[in-house]
């Protein structure tokens, strides 16, 4: 009675209950862990082994890249998310297999390059489940990083189109919602200590029946979140724009045919494979390595690694991030693979190869190593919330080793640059507006990141966020106008924080808000950077500096502004340094802030972030250092001790003979303090971190990774990495507190003997 | 044949040697750690990224934390040049950033002709322009379509 084994007749009968039965379509890993365009369908073969007339791909392209850029401009004029007003959206077509091919000529791609893993998940799930289906008329939604995206606040709308019957390729528009009823206003928590504290999590489900949205399942999702007029506004943005989208692509496909659609979309993508290995090929075959590190969960300081080695060998690229640090439990900053890939995607199209069409095709060429449940390859069950942390991170790590690659190249595709600073330093707020509604959501600063010097000129100033050339840091005076937040500081660049180099970085600029008229309103922060510098350097140039959180509090700045209206300087230092309001609060802080109600008139003030320099300061020539003065972007002691320029404070005339002087005599100050480097690490390397450091990652060894597990450092290897669970950082603050008590009263006890 | 690696380095191909290119003294050899061919110092980082807040009166001043972050100079030996950055917490053992296969880069250069300053793109003109303003007027290499 012990024979296990089953004919095959109840073989089949037991695998088609298990298909008909299964218990949960959880995000697949077959569609997850493929970045890669699927082979040919048969359609696409028979079509693509003729000869192909490009100038008609070409005459099809551009109708579908107007059209894509027509149905963008819907969203930009009438979304409501203030997201979708600066320009973070975008529409996008993809094959009928659900390989993205195109995205609107100012979309934010990243959404796009998320978006093929819900279509792929549709196509393989729902279309043949008979209790859902795929049929004209079908929009599907979906927001859950998990199964495909960047993090939760994005919500997608997917639609098929059908053609004489037969779906010949899928649309989409995203935008950067923001509010989604999760524990923190905004769609950002950083207090999300599991996934259920995210809000919203939709795997991709049919919301649009025959074009039109249905009610109930609207009413539903309305119901789960802080702002449902913001929800159902944007759901009909979306549709709307797809099926303006949609339009255009049955005219392209009555007026050339459907094999004219399904050739270009597929030419597309398979040119860009084609052209990436070539660029790969053209590269020196090595490997070159970067380390990039967080300094904070942003719920306690802890130095997270991320760990990145890219070999090229021919036509192979391989990204290998063993090492980075595990994934965190019970805190929101964890990412999903898929949206990691997605994002070192946008890195490279921003950074590297701006000029190849905007399709995830781009990395097919690509292989990829990660260790099982680290930070950014989190497992299914980790909060995503705040994936921005490791992922800004992950748009610009690639900089410096491609850099490194690209370098020799006798031809550019685009400038050598620093990375542009990488965290997300805008200000996240919630509560009842002045017209008694409730919000949540964030600023627009999270595009006004300066960029990195680069190798024939310095860095913009706040030009963009890493994700997107092109977003805008919309209008002030339009947010005053919904919300109570009031800007007394907008835009003025942060002097001296700036990437020092022979090419400086762009500057980021003070933020200096406030709030009136609402009794209920509070601000969270998420981002790191207050104690380890993030935006990395290049070619021997300085990184950019760190920033904190500033805060007024126990004031309200509107009285004082009426009373003593010279008291209040539009200067976050001169602020913070002079204190001229009597009775009040300063403060400063690591910038990630869960989320805290504020009272009327307080000041909370951050700074947006510069880039990373690039090369030597003592090769920057001193009239740019001039320049810098005079802009207002540097002080003189900035330009006589970093640049060592000698010059006449008044009249900014450099001294051209001292500056040399000062200049060799600083060489040679160097050389004379420099040790050579074997002799250097016997005294610098370390067998491990040191005590004191709450360090996360691999130290010397990618293969060994430190982890930190309740409170206790421990190590681990690569290829069996534990999630960490943190302590609530108010029972540490309650035994450090309860600690002191103890030691006090035992001083106490011991002088009363 | 020179190969250009970074802004501030080469390798000689001939002679298999890293070259600092601001003075073009000689490193060590091109299949070893360019880092081992010059001088490091361990930099304070409130040095260079001052405390901006007073550090009398605030913790986090716009400076990174010295027990948390420190900077690796690394310098030519020959002329001072700072050839590399690195931003590290204390002792953690520096990154070896480059590493290039020597043989196939010889053969990958077998065909192309000597670069000795890096290529540089055209930028359109700007109604203002930081600095001297001269970056987009200088000579194009190897762009399709660049005017001379």
């Amino acid at each position: 009675m012990n024979d296990m084994s089953v004919a095959a007749e109840q073989q089949a009968l037991l695998d088609q209950f298990l298909v008909q039965n299964k218990l949960f379509f959880a995000p697949d890993p077959e569609i997850m862990e493929n970045h890669r365009i699927e082979a040919r369908s048969a359609v696409e073969e028979q079509l693509l082994s003729q000869p192909v007339d490009p100038h008609k791909v070409n005459e099809v392209r551009g109708l579908i890249i107007a059209a894509l850029d027509e149905s963008n401009t819907m969203i930009e004029q009438m979304g409501a998310a203030p997201g979708a007003k600066w320009g973070d959206m975008t529409t996008a077509i993809f094959t009928a297999a659900g390989d993205l091919s195109m995205i609107a000529p100012h979309g934010v791609g990243g959404f796009a390059a998320a978006v093929f893993y819900p279509i792929k998940f549709i196509n393989k799930y729902w279309a043949h489940e008979p209790t859902v289906g795929v049929r004209d008329g079908d929009g599907f939604i979906h927001n859950d990083a998990r199964y495909g995206g960047i993090h939760n606040t994005d919500q997608s709308m997917m639609m098929p189109v059908f053609w004489k019957g037969r779906l010949v390729c899928w649309l989409s528009a995203t935008i950067h919602e923001g509010e989604n009823g999760s524990c923190e206003p905004g769609g950002m928590p950083a207090a999300a200590e599991s996934k259920f504290d995210e809000g919203l999590k939709m795997p991709p489900f049919r919301i649009v029946e025959n074009f039109e949205l249905k009610r109930d399942l609207v009413t539903f999702l309305q119901n789960s979140v802080r702002d449902p007029k913001l929800q159902l506004e944007d759901m009909k943005v979306r549709l709307h724009s797809v099926l303006r989208l949609r339009q255009r692509i049955i005219k392209v496909l009555e007026e050339h045919g459907e094999e004219a659609l399904i050739i270009t979309l597929r030419k597309h993508i398979e040119d860009v494979v084609v052209e990436v290995r070539r660029r790969i090929r053209e590269l020196p075959d090595g490997t070159m390595r970067t380390i990039s590190f967080a300094d904070s969960t942003l719920r306690e300081n802890v130095l997270l690694k991320l760990n990145m080695a890219i070999t090229v060998k021919g036509e192979r690229m391989i990204v290998d991030m063993r090492g980075t640090s595990p994934e965190l439990l019970n805190r929101s900053i964890n990412a999903a693979q898929a949206s990691f890939k997605t994002m070192l995607f946008t890195g490279y199209m921003q950074n590297i190869w701006p000029d190849l069409p905007f399709t995830m095709a781009v990395f097919t060429p690509f292989e990829f190593i990660f260790d099982n449940n680290s930070l950014i390859n989190g497992s299914f069950e980790t909060p995503q919330a705040m994936s921005l942390i490791p992922l800004f991170k992950t748009m610009t790590i690639a900089c410096i080793p491609m850099a490194k690659f690209n370098f020799s190249l006798p031809q550019r595709y685009t400038a050598i640059v620093a990375p542009q600073y990488d965290q997300p330093a805008t200000l996240i707020y919630g509560g009842l507006t002045q017209h008694g509604e409730y919000v949540g959501n964030f600023c627009a600063d999270i595009n006004g990141m300066g960029q990195g010097g680069r190798g024939h000129r310095d860095g913009e100033h706040s030009v963009s966020p890493p994700f997107a050339a092109h977003c805008d840091l919309g209008e002030i005076e339009l947010m005053e106008e919904d919300l109570p937040m009031v800007r007394l500081g907008a835009f003025t660049l942060a002097r001296d924080r700036v990437g020092f180099g022979k090419m400086r970085s762009g500057l980021g600029y003070e933020q200096i808000h406030t709030f009136r008229r609402s009794g209920l309103w509070g601000f969270m922060t998420g981002c790191s950077g207050s104690l380890f510098s993030s935006a990395m350097p290049l070619f021997g140039g300085y990184a950019s500096p760190t920033y904190p959180l500033c805060k007024i509090k126990g004031i309200n700045i509107f009285d004082e502004l009426k009373n003593n209206p010279e008291k209040f300087k539009f200067d976050v230092i001169e602020l913070m340094n002079t204190q001229p309001f009597e009775n009040a609060q300063y403060s400063t802080h690591n910038m990630g802030m869960t989320f805290e109600l504020a009272q009327p008139g307080e000041l909370y003030m951050m700074c947006q972030g510069a880039g990373g320099g690039y090369g030597d300061v003592l090769q920057r020539e001193p009239a740019q250092v001039m320049q810098d003065i005079e802009e207002d972007l540097i002080s003189p002691d900035t330009a006589r001790d970093i640049y060592k320029v000698v010059f006449d404070e008044r009249s900014r005339i450099v001294d051209v003979d001292a500056t040399q002087q000062l200049r060799d005599d600083e060489r040679r100050a160097r050389m004379a303090r420099g040790v050579p480097f074997d002799e250097f690490v016997k005294t610098w390397t370390t067998p491990e971190p040191p005590a004191s450091l709450p360090f996360m990652g691999a130290w010397s060894d990618p293969s060994t990774v430190y982890g930190i597990q309740a409170g206790t450092r421990v190590t681990m290897p690569g290829s069996a990495l534990q999630s960490q669970f943190m302590l609530n950082p108010k029972d540490v603050l309650i035994a450090t507190l309860q600690a002191e008590n103890e030691a006090l009263k035992a001083r106490l006890g011991a002088s009363a003997g | 044949m020179k190969v250009l690696i970074t802004e501030n380095l080469r390798i000689d191909l001939e002679r298999e040697r890293w070259e600092c290119r601001a003075c073009s003294g000689d490193l060590i050899g091109a299949r070893d750690n360019y880092k081992r061919g010059l001088l490091v110092y361990n930099r304070d980082p409130r040095e260079i990224h001052k405390p901006l807040l007073d550090p009398q009166k605030y913790a986090i001043t716009y400076a990174p934390n010295p027990d948390w972050c420190r900077i690796l100079e690394y310098y030519c030996p020959h002329c001072g040049t700072m050839i590399e950055t690195e931003y590290l917490p204390p002792g953690h053992p520096p990154v070896h950033d480059i590493e290039l296969d020597i043989d196939a880069l010889r053969l990958q250069w077998q065909g192309r002709e000597e670069v000795r300053e890096p290529t540089m793109l055209r930028e359109p003109p700007r109604p203002h322009v930081h600095g001297p303003g001269v970056a987009h007027l200088e000579p194009i290499r190897g762009l399709p379509g660049a005017r001379p």
